[in-house]
């Protein structure tokens, strides 16, 4: 497996061999056309409604400047849903990368049954997350598997109603969203693990390296293509997320676990406030950005020192 | 080169008591599905009196059978499109050294950014103009599209790989494009080909999203929206429920468990390019 880092340039092979007039240029017309219809064209036209008070009903609409933009922040469930959003990305971003890089780690190394292991690890990625999600539910609930649990080991106490208190719900989301989708960055760790020189670390070690300084000086610079691919791959699934939200407290309590995704929904097709939904979609598209922009300058300028 | 220690054997234990933990999640939803009504014992304990008859009963109650096979046609439907469309298009974009070629290339993996949130509305209007609500082709040609940003990405970046001469030797052979495109460079990129077959089925069995929002509220639905309305009309009786959600993934779950391999190098050579 081969990692390429960011700012690595090398000139493919294949690259403006062929005279440009053997290249058949109209091979991307079908993918192009159904990818205008599906996506360009509804994003725009969401991004320029996002101004008008469209209601998708009638043909007609008028430019309100940016008003869905203050309705947005001025309404409770909305600006919650922004808050809870960031903070969910965060949380599972965080503690979904530390432990899949640990487990990478230990998978990586000379254990006998790292592959039986590696697929037990993978297989809630596979999940549908809206099952996955049914049943964190069944597991969190009052008398639940997780209650049943800390009473048994004497921290009764601890046990509670996850899904029905509002200062726990969202973190009991962040908790099922890393228990899925923990196997897949560890996959992707493993893949950048399996690209580092055995002998760089072989020759580490012959200079009194212990395995603290591996990891840090000579491993996680190498790895970094990984790094890069699984933050962007969490931060934008953090920020997107629906599905375990829907199944294990759909918002609830009140907006105590509200996301962008899950407001956007409830505004368009609840209150029917069509502009006001599309301006949180908007918000949701620039969050996104900025994330990504910033992490590709952060990780590819770290490559160069 | 480093030797297999008591050390490593006590790394070996604890990362396996972590993987038998990681997987209670999964034996719960088995263990409860068997389970029989208001059966008294919890998630950790076995019922003696296990029973099939959830399986059965959420069969039919939950009109499983008819969501299945649309989940397969979604699938299978959405992930040949892209397949098709996205290979056909890379090979320009991957051969191509115009400004406008690059331009169109960062058109599509600008998609990769795009939530599907902002499209939703406009798209849902357009739809509905068209008469597609509630239709499977709707989402057939949402799933398609939305898979073609990663799909044109890494087919691109594998041809790009791909050096030029074979195709090069059979079009100075006589051969025309379409015939040099689907013998020779489609069976070079196998490894791409596999990996977008593998993420972007995965995807749109499991996706909830769309379906949700194209197919709710009528009688063609997928599974997961399926699940969806079973547990919105039972959910207090989670062995039925349970027993639901089980059919519901098993096919992913038994698919899953015979190609692990070809499925886990699928997700990871998603990296690649």
């Amino acid at each position: 497996m081969t990692l390429k880092t960011p700012g690595q340039s090398d000139r493919p092979p294949g690259r403006g061999r062929l005279r440009a007039s053997q290249v058949p240029w109209w091979f991307m017309l079908p993918a192009l056309a159904l990818y205008l219809f599906i996506v360009v064209v509804p994003t725009l036209r969401g991004g320029f409604f996002a101004f008008t008070d469209w209601n998708g009903l009638r043909g007609t609409w008028q430019f309100v400047g940016l008003e869905n933009f203050t309705d947005v922040f001025g309404d409770r469930r909305s600006r919650a849903a922004l808050q809870n959003t960031v903070i969910l990305a965060l949380v599972v971003t965080i503690v979904q990368n530390a432990i899949a890089l640990a487990l990478a780690l230990a998978l990586d190394g000379l254990l006998k049954t790292r592959s039986a292991l590696r697929v037990l690890f993978f297989a809630p990625v596979v999940l549908t997350p809206l099952v996955a999600g049914y049943i964190w539910s069944y597991l969190l609930a009052p008398d639940g598997a997780v209650n049943v649990l800390l009473r048994s080991v004497g921290l009764g106490g601890l046990a509670h109603d996850w899904l029905g208190d509002p200062s726990t719900a969202l973190f009991s989301v962040c908790a099922a969203i890393v228990w899925q989708f923990t196997g897949y960055a560890m996959v992707i760790y493993l893949a950048g693990l399996a690209g580092v020189p055995t002998d760089l670390v072989e020759a580490a070690r012959i200079d009194g390296a212990g395995p603290w300084r591996i990891f840090w000086n000579v491993k996680l610079p190498l790895i970094n293509g990984a790094i890069v691919v699984n933050l962007l791959l969490s931060v934008i699934g953090g920020l997107k997320q629906f599905d375990q939200v829907v199944a294990m407290t759909n918002g609830g309590p009140g907006v105590a676990s509200e996301t962008i995704s899950t407001a956007i929904l409830k505004t368009a097709f609840s209150s029917g406030q069509y502009p006001k939904s599309i301006a949180l979609a908007v918000l949701m598209t620039i969050l996104i950005a900025v994330v990504a922009a910033a992490q590709y300058r952060l990780t590819s300028r770290r490559v160069e020192v | 080169m480093k030797r297999y220690t008591r050390r490593t054997a006590l790394l070996e234990a604890l990362i396996i008591a972590v993987a038998l933990f990681y997987m209670v999640p999964l034996l719960a939803l088995v263990n409860v599905a068997l389970k029989p009504k208001n059966s008294p014992t919890s998630a950790f304990e076995f019922d003696p009196n296990l029973t099939w008859s959830n399986f059965g009963t959420a069969w039919q109650q939950g009109s499983l059978g008819g969501a299945l096979v649309n989940s397969a046609v979604v699938a299978f439907c959405s992930v040949a499109i892209s397949v098709v469309l996205a290979s056909l298009a890379a090979y320009p974009l991957a051969r191509l050294t115009r400004r406008w070629s690059s331009l169109v290339y960062y058109l599509f993996i600008g998609g990769l950014l795009l939530p599907a949130q902002l499209a939703l509305l406009p798209l849902y209007t357009t739809m509905r103009d068209l008469g597609l609500l509630g239709s499977l082709a709707s989402v057939i040609l949402i799933s398609a599209g939305g898979q073609l940003p990663f799909s044109v990405f890494l087919y691109t970046s594998f041809m790009r790989a791909l050096p030029a001469d074979y195709e090069e030797a059979a079009l100075i052979d006589g051969c025309g494009p379409v015939r040099a495109f689907f013998h020779i460079v489609l069976p070079l990129v196998n490894a791409a080909t596999g990996t977008i077959i593998v993420l972007n089925a995965v995807g749109v069995w499991n996706d909830f999203f769309a379906p949700l929002i194209y197919l709710s509220g009528t009688g063609q639905v997928t599974a997961p929206i399926a699940v969806y309305n079973f547990v919105g009309l039972y959910h207090a009786e989670w062995p039925l429920v349970f027993a639901s959600l089980c059919m519901t993934v098993l096919p992913i779950l038994i698919t899953y468990f015979l190609l692990q391999k070809y499925i886990i190098r699928g997700f990871a050579g998603g990296l690649k390019g």
